[in-house]
């Protein structure tokens, strides 16, 4: 039992979703990430996830490909990264890094493992690893019981599901979807069914990301999924506001606030 | 002569690892992509040991592409090198260079498999324009995924593709060249993955593309050692290709792989020198990393973030490299060394006015390479794929030699 399925529990004793909200490091720096996702965790998110800025993010839209770049464009290094986990997780709020496989297998996989532990952080979240590929990374979470988070999508076969649920701790990752990360203004009918397959194959929480940008949409993924993910909604109102940190953050308390009642069940009007 | 289904010792194993498990190869790739690839897997595999797709994909190349190309002897080039230059001339095939094969394999696949749409990603605008081309020939629909800064340079080929029916995207994300045109295609796949075949346009990215876009283009090497055998009566001392992402250059050695006998070497773009940073050396230069799904040299830095690569030609320009020859690179088998841009442009001026050639600056820095290795190697046979033809060029070589205006004062106005 890991720091993250403890969460999704207490949530789900709670009659409700949990709430797993994603900010990339260095966004818009590594100090402002660190305030915002410091206020996603007050204003209501059970889970954190902290990207690591890639140059060649192959699944992510146009939004948060654009706060990587210019998270790299600000010089933002893997140990700042690391330090933006120690930051986060030291408020309690179990906290994974989400990140391309090319950054890890560079710094090492046993060296980032460890800091990652030593930094309390929980785990990864791998979109381009999967289980079959990723020898190396099981051994080393295994080795330090830290949280791997494999996805399945739409397109999975059940073989696939099988394999890649069987591999995950944590919890496991669908992108209902099939497309890029970036906010829509409509829920996925692929949604549904990729969880019951999930559900049928583990018992582990299933975490769902599809774009969600409000209580509303939240909510009615909450009545199927354990989890909703939410992502470049949380970028979108740091970009907002460009040039006034103190209303980008408002922003964000908002957004999260809104996205709390939505996996509670409490749709504000 | 048969193009397909032959094997070398240095194939990829069932999870397209090369040099043996997790060394190079792979698949490196979102888990929605992965029965995509795992399909068009079986796909192709069975096609290959179809008799009928087999002699559909030959006689297309045949009667379409004018392969095979001819092996031409080079005589007074050979005269510059001391040494005996035999070319293979992909330059002559359709659409100008050895891409053709593999776009026409992929969109017969294509067709194969029920789907109707292909996208592909292009650097210099060569595998754009051989994808659509084959689209309109086979009736798919075509979108190309392209750098910005690569449709401003290529301006040509962009209208190529759009006269062949062919929607061009621009790319406006990171470098807003060629890697990030793939990253781009990548991301229409994931969307379009249940009517879209992506034909990929090197020998690289996940298993099964360095696999399967070998086995399209592999006949360059079947092709040429058996034309040298003709033609010398035994094989060369010594091959050379270009590598970029390094189609044609797999597609060559693979026909010399099992002979110990035949040196191979591989030219990588050396840009300003490899010495500047600005360049494209990948196995020269680079270092092991990940990148567009498969293991492979990779020009990173020290964070594993992709650095750009650097090349005054488009088709050399990429930070990657087909796995297979940071296999061949890590066995020993072949040698790759860094060509500058400076030595390439040479190149193709010294073809040009020796053999009344005029080579795509990518091939250009074959003949480059291979004129270093006459000088180790006087007197010996060098065959080297002249992978396609500089028409596309003529903007980069005018700017570059300064040509285009007449030489001497207009005659016959006089007063």
């Amino acid at each position: 039992m890991t720091s993250t399925s403890v969460a999704f529990d207490k949530a789900r004793s709670e009659g409700r979703a949990a709430l797993v909200g994603y900010l990339p490091a260095g966004f818009p720096d590594v100090e402002g990430s660190i305030a915002a996702l410091k206020v996603m965790v007050s204003a209501g998110c059970d889970v954190i996830e902290i990207g690591l800025p890639y140059s060649d993010p192959v699944m992510d839209g146009p939004t948060i490909q654009a706060a990587a770049q210019q998270a790299l464009d600000n010089g933002v290094r893997t140990a700042d990264v690391l330090r933006t986990v120690e930051a986060v997780a030291a408020t309690g709020v179990p906290t994974l890094v989400m990140t391309y496989w090319n950054p890890i297998e560079r710094y090492g996989v046993d060296r980032f493992a460890q800091q990652l532990l030593d930094a309390g952080g929980a785990g990864l979240i791998t979109p381009d690893l999967t289980p079959d590929f990723a020898p190396e990374w099981i051994a080393a979470a295994d080795q330090r019981e830290l949280d791997k988070v494999f996805l399945v999508a739409p397109s999975s076969t059940e073989e696939r599901i099988a394999l890649t649920t069987a591999a995950c701790r944590g919890f496991v990752y669908a992108t209902a979807v099939m497309g890029v990360t970036g906010a829509r203004t409509t829920t996925s009918d692929l949604a549904g069914p990729l969880v019951s397959r999930a559900k049928a194959a583990t018992d582990l929480p299933i975490g769902v990301g599809l774009g969600v940008s409000n209580g509303a949409q939240a909510a009615e993924l909450a009545t199927y999924a354990d989890g909703v993910i939410v992502g470049s909604a949380f970028v979108r109102a740091l970009q907002d506001h460009p040039d006034d940190r103190a209303a980008g953050l408002a922003a964000i308390g908002a957004l999260t606030e809104d996205l709390a009642a939505g996996v509670a069940g409490v749709v504000r009007a | 002569m048969s193009t397909t289904g032959t094997t070398s010792g240095y194939d990829a194993d069932g999870f397209g690892w090369f040099g043996g498990a997790g060394a190079f190869g792979g698949r490196f790739m979102p888990e929605a992509l992965m029965a995509a690839l795992d399909e068009l897997d079986v796909a192709w595999q069975q096609a290959m040991l179809d008799p009928s797709f087999v002699a559909e994909f030959e006689g297309l190349l045949h009667t379409y592409a004018g392969v095979p190309s001819m092996v031409y002897d080079a005589h007074r080039l050979s005269e510059v090198a001391g040494a005996r230059i035999l070319l293979k001339r992909e330059d002559l095939n359709h659409t100008g260079a050895h891409k053709i094969r593999n776009v026409l394999g992929q969109a017969l696949l294509t067709k194969r498999m029920g789907k109707t749409r292909v996208i592909a990603e292009t650097g210099a605008g060569q595998h754009g324009v051989a994808s659509a081309t084959a689209a309109a020939y086979l009736g798919l629909d075509c979108t190309v995924y392209m750098g910005e800064v690569d449709t401003e340079r290529q301006a040509l080929n962009v209208a190529r593709m759009q006269l062949l029916g062919a929607e061009v995207i621009p790319v406006r994300s990171g470098s807003s060249t060629l890697k990030d045109a793939i990253n781009e295609a990548l991301r229409d796949w994931v969307a379009s993955v249940d009517h879209t075949a992506y034909l990929f346009g090197t020998a690289a990215g996940p298993h099964p593309f360095p696999s399967l876009v070998l086995s399209f283009v592999r006949g360059i090497g079947d092709e040429a050692r058996q034309q040298c055998l003709d033609l010398t009566g035994r094989l060369p001392d010594a091959i050379a290709a270009c590598v970029g992402g390094g189609s044609n250059a797999i597609g060559l050695f693979a026909g010399f792989l099992d002979d110990p006998e035949v040196a191979i070497y591989g030219f990588e773009a050396g840009g300003d020198g490899v010495e500047t940073g600005r360049h494209a050396a990948t196995i020269f230069a680079g270092s092991i990393g990940v990148l567009h799904g498969s293991r492979t040299f990779v020009l990173q830095d020290e964070d594993g973030q992709t650095i750009e690569s650097h090349s005054i030609s488009a088709g050399l320009d990429y930070p990657g490299v087909g796995p297979q020859h940071a296999a061949l690179s890590q066995a020993g088998r072949a040698s790759y060394l860094p060509v500058t841009d400076a030595e390439a442009m040479e190149a193709m001026a010294l073809l040009a006015r020796t053999e009344g050639i005029i080579p795509a600056i990518e091939s250009a820095h074959a003949i480059a390479g291979t004129l270093k290795v006459a000088e180790e190697r006087p007197g010996q046979t060098l065959l080297v794929n002249l992978s396609g033809r500089g028409d596309k060029d003529m903007g980069t070589a005018m700017e570059y030699f300064q040509l285009g205006k007449a030489d001497a004062p207009a005659v016959g106005e006089g007063k």
